[in-house]
């Protein structure tokens, strides 16, 4: 695992983006440096000390140029997403920013809206997307949706239906797709049940229950895993079966990340326990 | 080239008046509004495009082309009279063009017509169809001219007609509905959001009016100068103060202590951002915006200060 550089200030990493900020400290998309370095002091809190993400393969994402991340959702609420925006912050040089694809309901709300806005995370739009990646930027996108974060604790670790949309867009762009494995936010968020009533409610799909009621994470090791790119030919208008055919290689992939790495992570268990 | 401005006693339609002028057009132009001591070389007619009078002109003088920037905003015009100037004043402009041989009509419309939505796209293209219409009512009347304009594009296919939404225009005069918002020293904002707002100084805007004319451009286009600000920043680089109120709150004070009158619809676009894609229209044009966001706001803050600004508050 790389070193997490701790010589350099957040504010400084926040400062070597290669994003077009003006005089005003403001990208073409809204995407603020005043919010981003707010917003990274907390998420690097959380991220070194009170998770301490264990993160490998940063090397597999490009340090230029168009990417699409894509990984398995892992804990009832946006850990894995802040997570893995910190990781190519902290571990990546020069640093990155991922953007997320994130749910609709997101802009709905007052501060929600304007902090994602801010940190470059908007709504799941093909039209976004397809901006984003011929802009050059690095996108974060989790295929399995809302119903991946809707996992309960036994479930933590399979993967939920994807959808095609990431592979079209993949191939109409021509980028990358970098798979990775999100471990722990399942045990660090244990849904027991889902409240679907008290998310209609509150205007989201549905609220994560805990054993403690909230869905506040507990302080459990998270680790994530970038793997080697993927990289598919084709122009996007392929037949369906074609397009799956693509989507399960990723979604293997990542099977793969996650299952070798939960090994690695028992073995490494084991050592610390033994005598 | 015999230019036709319909509404050329508005603050940009002047400065376009006076620049065709200079680079060699003839110059005539329509208002009910007056232009006192218009320069020599420019033709005001004091009349309403709906009525005879204004046939008559487009008999007599014969213009080649009509920039068509008479239309209203819910800020200007109250009522019916607003539908009636926007509708039927778009469609008599039109009718006299098909029936006098005008060969390129220009209509001069607002990027407000995508509307503001929590999930609509950041960036608009040309492409999308209206979301003003069910969420701004007092922009209906403005998009039924926009897309009426548009089916020019099929119904005369003998007159080359450009559809342009313009973003906001900030400028010296003060004049428009982004001015207007930013008139008094303390300007409103709903509380939790800071959409990003798209402006053009006023000579760039007559720059692009001027090559949309001169390079016959055909379709529709949004036409957009230096990239989008958050309103934060627009209203603390023009030198005002941002008050953020919570939603309720809002809508009571709007008009009251010293805050802006606001549309019912305007509380939509306070929350979410109307910024668009102006890709087709720099490929058309070549056009380039002289004035970035900086020099823009740093103009707007010099030429009307809180202090000499109309309702300082």
């Amino acid at each position: 695992m790389r070193p997490v550089p701790q010589s350099e200030s957040l504010s400084e990493r926040v400062e070597r983006l290669e994003l077009p900020f003006n005089e005003y400290g403001v990208d073409p998309y809204g995407i603020s440096k005043k919010h981003l370095k707010l917003a990274l002091e907390f998420f690097a809190f959380l991220y070194r000390n009170y998770f301490r993400v264990r993160c490998t393969g940063v090397q597999h994402i490009p340090k230029k140029g168009r990417g699409m991340l894509v990984g398995n959702h892992s804990g009832g609420v946006a850990v894995d997403g802040m997570m893995v925006l910190t990781s190519t912050m902290l571990e990546m040089d020069p640093p990155r920013l991922a953007q997320g694809m994130v749910e609709r309901f997101i802009h709905k709300f007052p501060v929600a809206s304007l902090w994602a806005s801010r940190t470059g995370q908007f709504t799941g739009l093909p039209e976004h997307a397809v901006r984003l990646l011929e802009d050059d930027r690095l996108l974060m996108i989790f295929p399995e949706g809302a119903r991946g974060t809707a996992k309960l604790y036994p479930d933590r670790y399979s993967l939920v239906d994807f959808g095609t949309g990431f592979i079209r867009l993949a191939l109409q762009t021509r980028s990358p797709i970098i798979p990775f494995a999100f471990l722990g936010g399942g045990a660090a968020i244990p849904t027991v049940t889902n409240a679907y009533a008290l998310g209609k409610l509150l205007g989201v799909p549905y609220v994560p229950l805990t054993p403690y009621l909230l869905p506040l994470p507990l302080p459990i090791g998270l680790e994530i895993h970038y793997g080697e790119p993927l990289v598919f030919e084709g122009t996007g208008d392929e037949e369906d079966h074609v397009i799956q055919g693509y989507v399960d290689q990723v979604k293997a992939s990542i099977q793969r990340l996650i299952e070798d790495n939960r090994a690695e992570r028992n073995l490494r268990r084991a050592r610390r326990l033994l005598p | 080239m015999r230019v036709l401005i319909a509404g050329i006693s508005g603050g940009i339609a002047r400065r376009l008046a006076l620049k065709l002028r200079d680079s060699g057009h003839e110059v005539a132009g329509i208002d009910i509004r007056p232009w006192r001591d218009a320069p020599k070389g420019i033709e005001v007619h004091p009349v309403d495009i709906r009525k005879r009078a204004a046939e008559d002109l487009f008999r007599r003088w014969k213009p080649e082309a009509v920039i068509h920037m008479a239309t209203v905003t819910a800020f200007t015009v109250q009522g019916h009279e607003r539908g009636r100037i926007n509708l039927d004043g778009t469609k008599a402009l039109f009718d006299h063009c098909a029936a006098h041989g005008v060969k390129q009509v220009l209509f001069v419309g607002r990027h407000t017509f995508y509307g503001a939505a929590p999930d609509s796209p950041l960036y608009h293209s040309e492409d999308e169809p209206p979301r003003a219409l069910e969420a701004i009512p007092e922009l209906a009347d403005l998009v039924a001219a926009d897309l009426y304009a548009a089916t020019a594009l099929w119904r005369m296919p003998d007159v080359t007609t450009a559809v342009l939404r313009l973003v906001y225009t900030l400028g010296t005069p003060g004049t428009g509905t982004l001015a207007n918002l930013l008139r008094g020293k303390r300007v409103p904002m709903v509380l939790g959001y800071d959409p990003l707002f798209h402006v053009l100084q006023e000579e760039d805007v007559v720059t692009a009016l001027q090559l949309a004319l001169e390079k016959q451009v055909r379709g529709i286009f949004n036409v957009a100068g230096p990239a989008p600000v958050p309103l934060s920043v627009i209203i603390k680089g023009t030198g005002r103060t941002p008050v953020p109120l919570p939603s309720p709150l809002f809508s009571v004070l709007m008009g009251r202590a010293g805050f802006p009158r606001l549309s019912v619809g305007a509380t939509d676009h306070l929350r979410y951002p109307i910024v668009v894609d102006n890709k087709r229209f720099l490929e058309a044009t070549g056009f380039q915006a002289t004035y970035d966001e900086g020099r823009i706001l740093r103009a707007y803050a010099d030429a009307l200060p809180v202090d000499r600004a109309g309702n300082g508050g």
